[in-house]
């Protein structure tokens, strides 16, 4: 299985997860995604997950903690697309991953990053 | 998830299934020093289900009572593995023994 | 003479009998099974019995799940299926079934008088058969009426969570009545994909129709909330009347994360006010 190509555009580290990841991968992918983020200086980083259908806890934990360590770099990340069954599920697991803004899918989170807009589901 | 496929099952229920079997799995590999999982096609209430029985023969959970709980962990993860499994389930059982290993059995119905 | 052939042989006069005995028995309910239909699921019983009766052998082992019985279960559940949705009752359905004991001993009596133990066997053997054949419809019976209250539940549970997109946006679901668990799990999964057909940023979900909101139904709301937020939209929860405040705050309920609204009006304006929708002059 080959590695997600990650890209940037206009300041957005945008990542389409491809395939069901294993842990190296997961880890792998977020190493890739911080150095992108600290060399473009970008302002978001866009994790598209529509084509997971499972996100455990462990892959729930590396969003997190993706969302913080580009929160030190000055950057929101978005995870866009998540599967009604995916979303149900994490609540069942309990993991709310407060720390993550959403959105629908990457279209919409380029818009709310560009304009600098809160995402309408943030965690308050 | 083949076995899922088979019994029919609702994409909510295979995607509950298939990530607590992955939590389950992940802890017996962390804490457990591996094990192993076999899946069969079974019953619940006489209606078509999958079982889950996943054998390990680590050190065995002392305290299964807290290791149940929402956040308890002797690890690193979040503590939700064990816990959030068995929300996710139809049936859960664990049987365990210090220094012997653990038994994780979970089934699922179609619905 | 053998059991077989006493029943292929003496056919029509069994048959005859049996549809008279229905009638006697008074388990022929014509006012919703026509007596042609009657003769023809009589006709296709008696068919399957009298082949499995000659392709198996009708000693002491008999064995109702032996494969040669198989016409004669295929034939009770298709009478039973019949029976059940014109709305026949187990009861009746199991006494259609034993009236066939009558005419067959009848005949048995008249062919084999001169060899009492055989008659008495093969008597014995026709009665065991016949209650199998009895208890197999009522399980067909049961099962069937199973799968029709299953599919009825599913249907309703579709009619009374109909999510509806009302703006460009935002979709909202009316909860109506009871909330229990299996609703409230149909009530999230139909939300959830229509936020992802539709497109929504919004989801409001109207409890004004609920008529008690306890802690199950306030988890519900919660786990719901949660997961709408996940995909990437906000959830509102309008309808929330004073009664409903008082108990929430009551159970000690904490609605974190959740914007509520005491009417899907109130629900709707915020919901314009969050995605930058300005209406009339």
């Amino acid at each position: 299985m080959g590695a997600s190509p990650v890209i940037t555009i206009t300041g957005c580290v945008i990542v389409a997860i491809r395939d069901n990841l294993d842990d190296r991968s997961v880890m792998m992918l977020q190493d890739q995604l911080v150095e992108e983020v600290a060399r473009t200086k970008a302002k978001g980083v866009i994790i598209d997950i529509s084509s997971l259908e499972i996100v455990d806890t462990f892959v729930g934990r590396m969003l997190g903690a993706m969302a913080e360590m580009a929160g030190m770099l000055n950057a929101r990340t978005i995870v866009v697309g998540m599967r009604p069954a995916v979303a149900m599920t994490l609540v069942e697991l309990g993991m709310t991953l407060a720390g993550v803004e959403t959105a629908l899918n990457a279209d919409k989170a380029m818009g709310l990053i560009l304009s600098g807009r809160a995402s309408t589901s943030r965690a308050r | 998830m083949n076995a899922m496929d088979r019994i029919g099952a609702s994409a909510i229920k295979r995607t509950k299934f298939v990530t607590a079997v992955s939590e389950i799995a992940r802890n017996a590999l962390i804490y457990g020093g591996g094990g192993v999982m076999t899946f069969h096609l079974h019953k619940l209430a006489g209606r078509p289900s999958v079982l889950a029985e996943c054998v390990d023969h680590g050190p065995g959970i002392a305290d299964v009572d807290r290791a149940l709980q929402d956040g308890y962990t002797t690890g690193k993860g979040l503590g939700l593995g064990l816990s959030g499994a068995r929300r996710l389930v139809d049936r859960f059982a664990i049987e365990t023994l210090p220094g012997e290993g653990t038994t994780v059995i979970m089934e699922c119905g179609a619905r | 003479m053998a059991l077989a052939t006493i029943i292929q042989n003496e056919f029509d006069q069994i048959l005859a009998n049996w549809m008279r005995d229905q009638g006697r028995e008074g388990v022929r309910r014509t006012d919703v099974v026509s007596a042609r239909e009657s003769e023809a699921q009589s006709r296709e019983l008696l068919q399957a019995l009298a082949r499995a009766l000659r392709d198996t052998r009708s000693d002491d082992t008999f064995d109702f799940s032996n494969p040669g019985w198989d016409p004669v279960r295929e034939a009770l559940e298709h009478i039973s299926q019949t029976r059940t949705e014109s709305g026949v009752s187990p009861t009746e359905m199991a006494w259609f079934i034993a009236s066939i004991k009558q005419s067959i001993f009848t005949i048995l009596s008249q062919r084999n008088a001169d060899d009492p133990k055989l008659l008495i066997d093969q008597v014995w053997m026709v009665t065991k058969i016949v209650d199998q054949m009895a208890l197999h419809a009522i399980s067909a019976y049961v099962d069937q009426r199973e799968a029709i209250i299953e599919r009825q539940q599913s249907e309703m549970t579709e009619v009374s969570a109909p999510v509806v997109k009302i703006w460009d946006r935002i979709v909202t679901v009316p909860l109506l009545g009871t909330v229990d668990s299996f609703r409230a799990q149909t009530v999230m999964e139909n939300l959830l994909q229509a936020i992802v057909e539709r497109e929504a940023e919004v989801a409001i979900i109207d409890i004004t129709g609920v008529s008690t909101v306890d802690t199950m139904v306030a988890q519900h709301l919660l786990k719901t909330a949660a997961a709408v937020r996940l995909m990437g939209a906000e959830c509102v929860i309008s309808g929330i009347s004073p009664k409903i405040a008082q108990t929430i705050v009551h159970l000690g309920v904490d609605l974190p994360n959740v914007v509520t609204r005491g009417d899907l009006q109130s629900g709707l304006s915020y919901a314009f006010e969050r995605l930058g929708v300005k209406i009339g002059g």
